[in-house]
């Protein structure tokens, strides 16, 4: 067992120095790393946002906003497919999760039928598309009823795509705002998970994340709120006002009437050029100005609402037709509300409302508390530890905190070179670790002493010492790495931090314990041809 | 200089004659905690309940006037249900909790826009979290099905590379030190969060360390002492053990009470579970595992198996 090849003591050895050079750019300042050569490694540990503050926001898609857009759309798209094909229904309307119609005459129930079906489109349901394709909708017949619901997989489908799209749009917002290196990632079927490190009040990140974003301009009915209660007139719906919510306003739901934001160029930030008040201009592309055009020139001297997420912004008389392509909103912004709607214009709108379901904000002052009291408990319990060594096994105690310093260098190393985020409870890991690390070196050393104890030679006692706590060592750690995966595995944040320390911390105590100490006490053994042993 | 011993050499202390009132204390205690945890419960944080909490600290300007009973007063002020002030640390942080509102998820957004409104500019902000009852019954969830899944998962270990007795054992053990620490909290009203989760599974994976040390040597000595009364075997075991154990749990305990003092209060309730941890843990590897194993030796092979530590004999030509 004391015999090491000077292979292995080679490979030991670059590994040691690996870890060195791994371990090295948590020292030096972010522009010295900028200047480390390719070849050499060059992370440092990411702080957590524990540790240097920022803002934690997970998103959901609001899966209720999204049937209610499909059905929506549903609904639009059996009133052309049917009108195209020439055949009369009637109860056209939405369901929960999409549309029911009455075909009008039983005979063109089958053709309409086979017009429907064309409305569903194949969809890739399971993880990496293996589950097969099913249909977007259930097309269920009974009579001349025809309902169509969407399918589980086809709104799976959807929510997928919803949070593709939101990703994008997220990261445009987020962009505006100019912060530091977000980080934008979906978590599971239908959440996004939002960093931002560094942001100290994340109202407005929230305020820019929380609203969809659907803009449309949409004339009002000819009858308006005389006061709340009031019955609302067909093909119109009652929408408030976006800054007094007492305001009511009747606006037209058909299509005709409306042209939507989705048809927008660009949006920035200006001023009224007779009050000087904050403003929003806007552009359309050609479809959008040709509507827009069209609409304002049919309805001189009628007002209509400009409406952003079913809220009236404002409600402007149309003084003269608009055909220039460009435009204008008002509604007493301040700068920075009109800078954030020109934001998320500009953006574009979400596929379906994201609702926040979890807030984690750390501010730079506990950060950076947490950060100090995290090395200097460190400090102090490495300390402890390695004194408690010295004393108890003297030269051995001594070696092994040689080897407790390798450990040490080996975790930094890993933890950098794999691009790990060091959380509070991470530093926590890494002080666990070395209180624990030690144990398999006592393990050795209170056995190389009962060996001493039985009779045996020094050289004889420090082998059989090694060999017997080998086996007791690898099932103790083992055990422990079983707990440490499982953490890892249901973690999140900062308790995940504290799984990959501590699993990072138990792999190279076993390897140092049992290479880096045999080592050390295999070349002393060699050199001082010890007659006792100093335990 | 010559190595300070913490723990004399060659004790023979008979574990086993003690061990029973040990193990009947134990049952009790095991018994008291399901009660406590069925009656008083935990003090769960809004991990696991939802809700809000934000951490403030007045600025320096406003400390006097600013006492945690003015905020009290300002909070309950607010209409948001209970509501719960604490200091945290000792540099005059303020935690202010808010139970999960009703009205899903954003319910719990305009809680904290409200307390922020109410404090302004008056405080610094140095921590909020809010999350609503979806995530939080995920959470739950996930955290009870973790450490389920590392007694299951550590159980087939154990069972692979001792005799089963071994894997009944130690999960007795584990199930004796995840109850005691779970009773101990439902007692002194420390916060269970998620970092709590960790905090015991770090406990299972240590008490784990602990139990499979000695047991290791149980297997070793059973092989070698053939004849010899189980019971005289696992009191030579344990003494034989006996060193090492308290050495491990010494240097840990040093690097935890390091934790616990100077780490900060973000972590206290972490390492304040983990110290009781350790403690119970190397108790219970002692005073659990050893005697069940005692009393259920009668039914362990004593036929030589190799083991992982094992080495022929005739290269070794040691064997006693």
């Amino acid at each position: 067992m004391l015999h090491f090849s000077k292979f292995k003591a080679f490979m030991v050895a670059i590994a040691v120095v690996f870890a060195a050079l791994a371990a090295m750019p948590n020292l030096l300042s972010e522009q010295t790393r900028q200047a480390i050569p390719g070849f050499l490694p060059n992370q440092a540990l990411t702080l957590g946002l524990d540790l240097q503050g920022g803002s934690h926001v997970l998103l959901e898609v609001d899966a209720a906003s999204l049937k209610e857009g499909l059905s929506k759309q549903l609904v639009g798209d059996i009133r052309l497919k049917l009108r195209d094909g020439k055949i009369r229904y009637q109860g056209l309307r939405r369901t929960a999760d999409g549309a029911v119609v009455t075909i009008s005459d039983a005979a063109d129930v089958e053709q309409a039928m086979t017009l429907l079906r064309e409305l569903s489109q194949p969809v890739d349901v399971g993880m990496f598309g293996q589950g097969g394709q099913v249909q977007e909708f259930d097309i269920v017949q009974s009579g001349q009823t025809v309902t169509m619901s969407a399918s589980q997989g086809g709104l799976e489908s959807r929510i997928g795509r919803a949070v593709q799209q939101s990703l994008e749009i997220i990261g445009r917002r987020i962009n505006a705002l100019g912060t530091t290196e977000p980080t934008i990632q979906r978590q599971g079927v239908d959440r996004i998970v939002v960093q931002v490190p560094g942001l100290q009040d994340p109202s407005r990140l929230k305020a820019l994340l929380g609203q969809t974003a659907k803009l449309a301009f949409r004339l009002l009915c000819d009858a308006q709120p005389q006061g709340p209660g009031g019955t609302v007139p067909l093909d119109c719906e009652e929408l408030a006002d976006r800054s007094e919510p007492d305001i009511l306003y009747w606006v037209q739901t058909s299509r005709s009437a409306t042209v939507d934001g989705e048809d927008l160029n660009d949006a920035q930030t200006g001023f009224d050029q007779q009050t000087n008040e904050p403003v929003v201009n806007f552009r359309f592309n050609s479809t959008g100005a040709q509507r827009f055009c069209r609409l304002t020139q049919a309805n001189v001297g009628r007002p209509f609402a400009i409406v952003l997420d079913a809220e009236v912004i404002s409600a402007p008389v149309i003084r003269e037709q608009i055909c220039g392509g460009t435009g204008q909103i008002s509604g007493n912004f301040t700068v920075e509300e009109a800078n954030d709607l020109s934001i998320v214009l500009r953006s574009g709108a979400l596929p379906a409302k994201l609702t926040i379901v979890e807030e984690r904000t750390v501010g730079p002052s506990l950060g950076s508390d947490s950060v100090n009291a995290g090395m200097i408990a460190s400090m102090i319990g490495f300390a402890g530890v390695l004194l408690f060594m010295f004393v108890s096994y003297g030269l051995f105690g001594l070696f092994s905190i040689v080897a407790l310093m390798v450990n040490l260098l080996i975790v930094l190393g890993a933890l950098s070179f794999l691009g790990a985020t060091l959380t509070l409870p991470g530093i926590a890991g890494i002080v666990l670790t070395m209180g624990m690390a030690v144990d398999s070196n006592v393990l050795v050393f209170e056995r190389i002493r009962e060996e001493v104890a039985n009779g045996r030679s020094p050289l004889n006692a420090i082998e059989t010492g090694f060999r017997m706590a080998l086996g007791t060592i690898l099932d103790a750690n083992i055990t422990t790495l079983i707990a440490a995966v499982i953490l890892f595995g249901m973690g999140s944040g900062p308790v995940r931090g504290f799984a990959v320390t501590l699993g990072t911390g138990i792999l190279s105590t076993v390897f140092t314990a049992y290479t880096v100490t045999r080592l050390i006490i295999a070349f002393w053994v060699r050199v001082r041809r010890p007659k006792t042993v100093p335990l | 200089m010559k190595p300070l011993r913490f723990v004399p050499d060659n004790t023979d202390i008979g574990f086993m004659k003690v061990a029973k009132p040990g193990f009947m204390a134990s049952i009790a205690a095991v018994l008291a905690s399901v009660v406590l945890f069925f009656t008083i419960s935990l003090n769960y944080g809004i991990d696991f309940t939802g809700g809000t909490e934000v951490l403030v600290r007045p600025t320096p300007e406003n400390a006097q006037t600013l006492t945690i009973d003015e905020m009290r007063s300002v909070v309950g002020g607010l209409g948001l249900g209970s509501t719960e002030l604490q200091e945290f640390g000792g540099d005059g942080d303020v935690a202010i909790r808010i139970g999960l509102q009703d009205g899903g998820e954003e319910a719990q957004q305009e809680a904290v826009a409200k307390v922020k409104q109410a404090f302004g500019d008056r405080v610094e902000y140095r921590a909020v979290n809010s999350l609503g009852s979806k995530v939080s019954g995920e959470l739950a969830r996930d955290g009870l099905l973790a450490i389920v899944l590392s007694f299951i998962a550590i159980m087939i270990y154990i069972w692979l590379r001792f005799e089963w007795q071994f894997a009944i054992g130690t999960v007795a053990t584990l199930i004796h030190d995840v109850a005691l620490t779970i009773g101990l909290l439902c007692l002194v009203r420390v916060q269970f969060d998620l970092t709590s989760i960790a905090a015991i599974l770090t406990i299972v994976g240590y008490s784990l360390n602990d139990t499979v040390v000695v047991f290791d040597r149980f297997r070793e000595n059973l092989r070698k002492y053939k004849k010899m009364p189980f019971d005289k075997m696992v009191d030579l075991s344990l003494n034989q053990t006996l060193p090492r154990t308290l050495m491990t749990s010494i240097s840990t305990l040093l690097a935890l009470l390091a934790l616990y003092t100077f780490g900060g209060e973000v972590l206290r309730s972490f390492t304040f579970i983990m110290i009781f941890g350790v403690i119970i843990g190397t108790y219970s590897s002692i005073f659990i595992g050893a005697p069940l194993l005692s009393m259920m030796g009668a039914y362990v092979d004593r036929t030589p198996k190799p083991g992982p530590g094992d080495i022929p004999a005739e290269a070794d030509g040691t064997q006693p």
